[in-house]
């Protein structure tokens, strides 16, 4: 979706007459290339989420077909459900945390990065390794680091209703820090440094040069972060079954959490189908509305930048 | 840069790098501890070393078996949704049909589709089509989610293919097929790598899918044998933190001999574009 965006139209389209004159029937080598594609987004991915809306609107336990017409009972029921309500909140409260101390932490890295320091190279593989590990592997190597008795961090953190969202969010970042660090060395190295070179003859101090030209021109990879930042948290699931289960007493549960318990240890399908389709309006609206508002300046100016380049 | 400006960036770094280093050297450090040394010393090295919890893994079956799972699975997905994926780009970069917008924004909106909202029905699909217990109830699905982002980058790369090219390949007699095949593919390498490594990191990582489709231990992927070692063994911390060791060893290997590919795929698309 972004990266395409950003190429310039190019040249390839429509294809040379000549090419088209030849391909007088393209309709067999359209169909013939594009079906096996079509066949499987379409069972195995699009049925599904067709079929979870329409089983939220049964009450359903997955066994044969839905019959028990519920209307919007499902939804209805969510919105008094204090562990749907607390997901959204605790949703809320991951977002925010993410915001305001992951990503501005993963930019001051890449700001420091981005300096002739010693040993760089090394710092910014090690930064990024976390990335690379499995999210099943991080939270049970964290489950031991917080082991209460062997653990590296004692304690009841993980045991505690009250520290298990942080602790949650700093295994979260821990994860992902490095790969929004990288994000942004990307971005800072694409500026070119006369921008940078005439603040300083001008007296602007490092601040200055931050604050007026490099967070600026890291706008667009700064917008890019926080989008898939905040639709990885509106889906999170592995890291959190696998380190907490959601508990202690489901007060870590998230909406995913939430859905594969109704669904598939209560068998509960038509009301765990209600939150599939809360987390997919969700993911949709905020994807599209981000996309269509903020997105959208950075796409316009790419396109014309890049297309000065070439 | 000042002297103590440069200080303070070294240690801001070393900081953040011992952060990063800590946990994964406390977790390969305590495979070769036991549960009483980890009490008394969990920062330490081992005293004495012992190298039995790693043997036990390395000498179980269930280990190899998950890793060769994992490989398996991972190709046979990867190799499917790139190719898949690449003819499907073909028609959109290089073909004028109607309906083709209409069709690629729907892939395209798929990127935003989270696994988690299709894995109920998709459970009830693949229990209906038999797949249960079948690799393909993973390898499957996991390429139809796979197509979105693979469609996206290589159409976009292709279309930077110019014309001329396929101009004069039409000239010599060379049909859609050959084209494709002799021509594309082979230019559009770059890219085929960058997907391929999405494909291969996503299918190594999942774990959901595996999750609800193998509920016999002969399909596990590591993933889900590390899980599930860990709720069989959950009062012996230094077994488990061997086995989760072994487990991501594979990765960080992966990731120090092609560090700069691993990067540069795995972030592209994304961000850079």
């Amino acid at each position: 979706m972004l990266t395409d965006e950003r190429r310039p139209a190019p040249a390839a389209i429509p294809p040379p007459a000549e090419a088209v004159r030849r391909r007088r029937r393209p309709w067999p080598t359209v169909a013939l290339f594009l079906s096996p594609a079509l066949f499987l987004f379409g069972l195995l991915v699009l049925t599904p989420i067709v079929v979870a809306a329409y089983a939220s609107f049964f009450n359903w336990n997955g066994f044969g077909a839905p019959s028990n017409f519920v209307g919007l009972d499902n939804f209805r029921r969510l919105l008094t459900d204090e562990i749907f309500v607390g997901d959204l909140r605790r949703t809320l409260l991951l977002i925010t945390l993410s915001l305001g101390i992951q990503i501005p932490i993963s930019l001051a890295l890449a700001m420091l990065l981005n300096e002739p320091l010693r040993g760089r190279r090394v710092y910014r593989m090690l930064f990024f390794a976390p990335y690379v590990l499995s999210e099943v592997v991080t939270a049970v190597l964290f489950t031991m680091v917080f082991s209460p008795n062997q653990g590296l961090i004692a304690g009841t953190w993980l045991a505690d209703t009250d520290t298990v969202m942080y602790a949650l969010f700093f295994v979260i970042s821990w994860k992902y820090f490095g790969f929004h660090t990288i994000l942004y060395l990307a971005g800072r190295q694409s500026i070119p440094p006369e921008l940078h070179d005439a603040a300083a003859m001008d007296g602007a101090g490092p601040w200055q040069a931050f604050r007026h030209i490099t967070l600026p021109l890291l706008g667009p990879t700064i917008r890019i972060s926080v989008f898939l930042s905040v639709l990885g948290t509106i889906q999170l699931f592995d890291m959190v079954w696998v380190l907490t289960g959601g508990g202690p007493i489901r007060s870590s549960e998230t909406l995913a959490v939430t859905m594969f318990q109704e669904g598939f240890k209560r068998y509960h399908v038509g009301y765990a189908s209600a939150i599939s389709m809360v987390i997919f309006l969700i993911s949709v609206t905020f994807g599209l509305l981000y996309q269509r508002f903020v997105l959208r300046r950075d796409l316009e100016g790419a396109v014309t930048t890049m297309g000065d380049q070439r | 840069m000042t002297r103590t400006r440069s200080a303070a960036l070294h240690t801001t770094s070393l900081v953040v790098g011992a952060a990063v280093v800590v946990p994964i050297v406390f977790g390969i450090l305590g495979g070769f501890k036991d549960n009483g040394q980890l009490f008394t010393n969990p920062f330490g090295l081992p005293d004495p070393w012992l190298p039995g919890n790693y043997l036990d893994a390395l000498r179980s079956t269930a280990f190899w078996q998950q890793a060769a799972n994992s490989v398996v699975i991972a190709v046979a997905s990867t190799a499917l949704v790139v190719g898949v994926g690449a003819m499907a780009a073909f028609i959109f970069a290089r073909f004028a049909f109607p309906g083709r917008e209409f069709l690629f924004t729907l892939f395209a909106i798929g990127l935003m589709f989270p696994f988690a909202v299709a894995i109920l029905p998709l459970f009830v699909l693949l229990r209906g089509m038999n797949l249960l217990g079948n690799p393909l109830g993973v390898i499957l699905p996991q390429v139809a989610f796979g197509l979105p982002i693979t469609i996206v980058i290589l159409r976009s790369f292709f279309r930077t293919i110019p014309a001329e090219v396929e101009e004069s390949a039409v000239l010599d007699g060379c049909g859609p097929f050959r084209f494709f095949w002799r021509i594309l593919l082979p230019m559009a390498r770059p890219a085929l790598g960058t997907v391929s490594v999405l494909a291969v990191v996503g299918s190594w990582n999942n774990y959901l899918l595996p999750l609800i489709v193998f509920n016999d231990s002969r399909w596990w992927t590591l993933p889900l044998g590390v899980q599930q070692f860990q709720s069989q063994y959950s009062a012996d911390t230094a077994r488990i933190l061997a086995y989760v060791t072994l487990a991501m060893l594979p990765s960080l290997i992966c990731y120090a001999l092609a560090e700069r590919q691993l990067i540069g795929g795995l972030t592209s698309g994304l961000g850079k574009g």
